[in-house]
């Protein structure tokens, strides 16, 4: 890796202003199960690294009535062992414990899980975001076996995040400080597909880092079901995360986002407005499911991922509602 | 002439024994250091500049920035400009820093043009090979016309499996010091004895200034057999720099991309029966690639692998050459490929018969190499499996999504010991030591060893001081082919057995005893039978005074057959017991049983940690492993640990082994066991998969995009 100045904050307002005004000039170091690998391989080189792990205020979890408030360096493994996150946001605890392995998950934060860049295999060997070569894409006549089936173009890679769909079918809210100010944007917003290479696939400025996330109380039923093909030390190859509201035996609203499957967590608002007033049984999360993928564009080598997600989310609804999947 | 026979079965006190590797604990511990851990005292950190195309030519070379950079010790070209690359990956540099990071900066900072020629990376479709297509003709036995006309029921199928890497944990290299006209070298290498050779002439000293030094090693799986370019590049830095020793072990990037892969197969194959079952034709197109050399070693002779009476057959084989890293000899090179393409498309004729395949491998086990030991096994492993309880005819019809199927798959294998020469040592204070310059590559070599010496010497096994991994020890063959075993174990007890002959001659007079009368057994020197007549051995070896013997044997290979101490010849066969989910494609592995002859098993507890690895290697092949390349690119994607799947503990499913431990097989003599377990396994989980889901997949690793894959076709159908 390059050369590196490295610093080490003891809270907010000195890490933000210890950014720059470009990505080059400074990256966030919290767990560093990402950072570091980029660094290594050249994908990132940034001047500096501020190391956010020493704020103290930003490794707490605080239950309370407006929702739990995780603050962005709690670990994945601190994240499952909540006793009150393991009671109201299974779907979260699910999606963090398909992060493996425990090294990782006592290493990787929840602000991190959100940061971490693609893991396309393109963008790790250079390409850029939108892997291009000569001026064109990579991916559609390329290796794309674990590439985007929505959303595709001009990116193609998957968000890599695992809670990303999980907070956003829950409603969460992310925090953001900047030296100057904060911010509080809906994890729906937070997740951008980029339309340049120069963009960044979330919504921070390069002087931004994220604090917390906000989940609200309220949502009665979640689940998340991932499709993997190794148990560990792998990438789900499709995932769905659902969290229902519900009027006694039938959903009042519904939210179901997909993971792995587009350059952002992908709504399927097909399947949501499909949902509404139903009960959920097999012939229901099926249609769901069909809902759901309504509309998927796959690459050559992917098509199969459109049958996973509907699968995904046939049995997350399944899990959801505390059916045997 | 000395008796060197194993003692009988009943006899034997440490061999047959269910004994923990020696090393174990150290390495458990850690404390075991391999030498890509060492970092002895002034050394320098070496690492490669790699050509990032698949094929091209150096134009220009200049590697004065690095050159003129603080910290760099050494560099040399090794491409030199006008040279014609033909895969991604090769080492086009070599330099030698302080530290690790240096190395790379300068790397980085050469600058290297070169003029971007066309490749070819991907062999699957070999209409789009053209003329990096090679034929080797066609071969064929009795009328396949005739058999194909007659037949009363044919199959046809075509069946795939791609490239794998080695994925050695420890990355090939090694530290070098070349200083005046001496080179030590701590390589990860399957031949220490031979290594000196192998980087004698490119370095142009003799081999006899050459030391090896390897204590333990991380896997090689026959990827490390020789001295290599950064081996070589390693000793020629140590020089420029002055002779210091310098480190040079592959990143993992570049393991995974030049450090050895096992070539890929396809087969386009057509089987023929009578409606009873009889076997009566093959006819295969295949064709593989190893790399720009082509090679893939799909050899004419091996097909339909174990039925070697089949009396109608027709082969052909194109190699493809391919702008990728090499192939090398990969844990029983061609067999897995073949084992997997042959009971494949024998699984999917048994499907078409109706028949269980187990009963198919029964009724023509007379056409098969050694019938009488298959069916033995078979019985065996179906009884371990539950096939009579488990097995349904091909597609599980239970309600809902996971369907449970059973499959087959077998092995042969050769695994003669090889040359290999040991030597033991009597000191008159009683200890022993035997020291052969073999390796142990985490075979439980050393532990084999020292059972055979203790056994022989009627010692307990902590009294042996057992000296390996030492190019000065005597000479023994590479690690390799499953031919250690049988080399060791031989030389070992011909040299022990030697030793003792001289204790007995220098005892014979003081005990009143004639040596060919006296035993050593439980610490003790005695005539035969008889305890009352003995003294201890420390007592029979103080009588050394001031001498000490040191006697050699040795394992010629071409008399070992008739000595009836080692043999060649083994057999398995693999049941797999999986669970496929027909919504995701997901596979998981209930169990697989290992049912597996090596004639005399010197310990059943390393014997079967053998085969246990294996079993896992052939779940990673089976389910996860595949080298991945891009075509614009011309490069590895996945030459990682990330994309670059192996299965883990909770992918495995339960693994049974069951060494087949008979007096007959005991009689026949040690037999390797290193590759035949890893052959029939891949086959065995991919029939398992077809028995479970109705359809056969035809190209593994079965990936939920292959089974879903294989899944909607027959739906279209």
């Amino acid at each position: 890796m390059e050369r590196f100045e490295y610093a080490n904050p003891t809270t907010v307002k000195d890490a933000t202003e210890l950014l720059g005004a470009t990505w080059a000039d400074a990256q966030v170091l919290a767990g560093g199960t990402d950072l570091i690998s980029l660094m290594k391989d050249y994908v990132v080189s940034p001047k500096r690294v501020v190391n956010i792990k020493g704020i103290a205020e930003l490794g707490k979890i605080t239950p309370g009535t407006a929702g739990t408030q995780i603050g962005a360096t709690v670990s994945l493994d601190d994240l499952t062992s909540n006793r009150a996150v393991r009671a109201a946001y299974p779907s979260l605890v699910t999606a963090a414990l398909g992060i493996t392995s425990p090294q990782i998950r006592n290493m990787g934060t929840v602000g991190g899980d959100l940061c971490q860049r693609p893991r396309c295999w393109y963008f790790r060997q250079g390409y850029g975001l939108l892997a291009m070569k000569d001026g064109k894409s990579l991916v559609p006549n390329g290796e794309n076996l674990y590439h985007a089936i929505f959303g595709g173009g001009p990116a193609y890679f998957v968000s890599p995040s695992s809670l990303g769909p999980a907070l956003i079918a829950l409603g969460a809210q992310i925090k953001i400080s900047s030296p100057t100010a904060t911010r509080t944007v809906g994890a729906d917003k937070f997740f951008v597909n980029p339309q340049s290479a120069d963009m960044r696939e979330v919504d921070l400025k390069p002087n931004e880092i994220v604090t917390a996330i906000v989940i609200p109380p309220g949502v009665t039923k979640n689940a998340t079901y991932e499709v993997r093909q190794k148990e560990a030390l792998d990438w789900p190859l499709a995932t769905a995360s659902v969290a229902l509201k519900m009027t006694g035996t039938k959903i009042a609203s519904a939210r179901v986002v997909l993971g792995h499957v587009a350059p952002t967590p992908w709504v399927a608002a097909g399947a949501e407005k499909w949902l509404a007033g139903k009960s959920i049984d097999e012939a229901t999360a099926e249609a769901a499911g069909a809902a759901a993928v309504e509309g998927a564009k796959p690459l050559s080598q992917n098509e199969y991922k459109v049958q996973l997600a509907k699968v995904a989310v046939k049995r997350a609804l399944l899990a959801a509602a505390g059916k045997a999947v | 002439m000395p008796n060197y026979s194993w003692p009988p079965m009943d006899k034997r006190r440490i061999m047959g024994q269910r004994i923990s590797r020696l090393d174990g604990p150290v390495k458990a511990s850690g404390r075991a250091k391999y030498n890509s851990d060492l970092n002895p005292q002034g050394l320098l950190h070496a690492t490669l500049l790699t050509c990032p195309h698949a094929h091209a030519k150096i134009k220009s070379i200049d590697t004065k920035p690095a050159e003129q950079m603080k910290g760099v010790a050494a560099v040399r070209v090794i491409s030199k400009e006008g040279t014609e690359i033909q895969w991604a990956g090769t080492e086009v540099v070599a330099i030698a820093a302080e530290t690790e990071a240096i190395a790379i900066d300068a790397a980085r900072a050469i600058k290297v043009e070169y003029e971007i020629l066309p490749h070819l990376v991907h062999e699957h479709d070999l209409a789009a090979a053209g003329t990096r297509a090679r034929a080797s003709g066609e071969t064929i036995e009795g009328d396949p016309d005739k058999a194909f006309a007659d037949a009363e029921v044919t199959s046809e199928g075509e069946y795939g499996i791609p490239v794998i890497t080695h994925c050695c944990l420890e990355p090939h290299g090694s530290i070098v010091q070349w200083s005046g006209d001496k080179v030590e070298a701590w390589p990860s290498t399957q031949n220490v004895s031979g290594f000196p050779g192998s980087l004698a002439q490119p370095l142009s000293i003799p081999a006899t200034q050459i030391h090896v030094h390897m204590d333990y090693m991380g896997g090689g799986f026959g990827s490390k057999f020789t001295a290599d370019r950064w081996d070589v590049e390693a000793a020629q830095l140590s020089k420029a720099a002055g002779g210091r020793p310098v480190k040079m072990f592959l990143d993992r990037a570049t393991e995974l991309t030049i450090a050895g892969v096992r070539p890929s197969a396809y087969a386009k194959i057509k089987t023929a029966a009578k409606k009873d079952g009889t076997f009566t034709g093959w006819q295969s197109q295949t064709w593989a690639s190893g790399g720009f050399a082509g090679g893939g070693g799909l050899n004419a002779t091996l097909f339909p692998y174990v039925y070697t009476k089949v009396p109608n057959k027709r082969i052909n084989h194109t190699a493809v050459s391919i702008n990728a890293g090499t192939q090398r000899a990969w844990r029983a090179p061609a067999h897995p490929q073949i084992s997997f393409l042959c009971c494949s498309a024998l699984e999917d004729l048994a499907a078409k018969l109706e028949m269980s395949s187990l009963d198919f491998f029964l009724k023509n086990a007379d056409l098969t190499i050694r019938p009488d030991v298959y069916r033995a096994q078979l019985t065996k492993a179906a009884e371990m499996i539950e096939w009579q309880k488990n097995w349904h005819q091909r597609g599980d019809k239970t309600a809902g999504p996971i369907k449970r199927g059973l499959g087959i798959g077998v092995n042969t294998w050769g695994g003669l010991g090889h040359a290999s020469a040991c030597r033991t040592t009597i000191n008159a204070d009683g200890s022993v030591a035997v020291d052969l310059g073999t390796q142990d590559l985490g075979t439980a070599t050393r532990t084999m060893v020292a059972m055979v010496a203790a056994e022989t010497f009627g010692l307990g096994i902590g009294q042996i001081k057992i000296g390996l991994g030492d190019s000065r020890f005597p000479v023994s063959g590479a690690s390799g082919g499953s031919t250690t075993i049988g080399g060791v174990t031989v030389s070992t007890r011909k040299a022990a057995v030697n030793a003792l002959g001289k204790i007995f001659d220098l005892l014979a007079p003081i005990m009143n005893v004639p040596a060919d009368q006296l035993e050593a057994v439980d610490g003790r020197i005695q005539q035969k039978g008889n305890p009352s007549k003995s003294m201890t051995w420390l007592q029979a070896c103080a009588k050394l005074g001031t001498q000490t013997i040191s006697e050699t044997g040795e394992n010629v290979p071409r008399d070992a057959p008739k000595e009836g101490l080692i043999n060649q010849g083994a057999s398995g066969v693999q049941m797999a017991d999986v669970s496929v989910d027909i919504e995701t494609g997901v596979v998981k592995i209930n169990r697989i049983v290992a049912v597996q002859d090596c004639g005399l098993v010197v310990n059943p507890k390393t014997a079967e940690s053998q085969v246990f690895g294996a079993c896992i290697m052939s779940c990673c092949a089976a389910l996860t492993e595949e080298r991945v390349m891009d075509q614009t690119l011309g490069r590895v994607m996945n030459a990682d640990m990330e994309f670059y799947k192996l299965a883990g503990i909770a992918d495995i499913g339960e693994i049974l082994v069951h060494m087949d431990i008979t007096p007959e097989h005991d009689k026949k003599g040690i037999i390797g066991l290193g590759e035949p377990p890893a052959i029939g396994g891949v086959a065995a989980i991919a029939n398992a998969v077809a028995n479970a889901i109705g359809v056969r997949v035809p190209m593994v690793p079965l990936t939920p995009k292959r089974v879903l894959g294989a899944l909607s076709n027959r739906r279209m159908a």
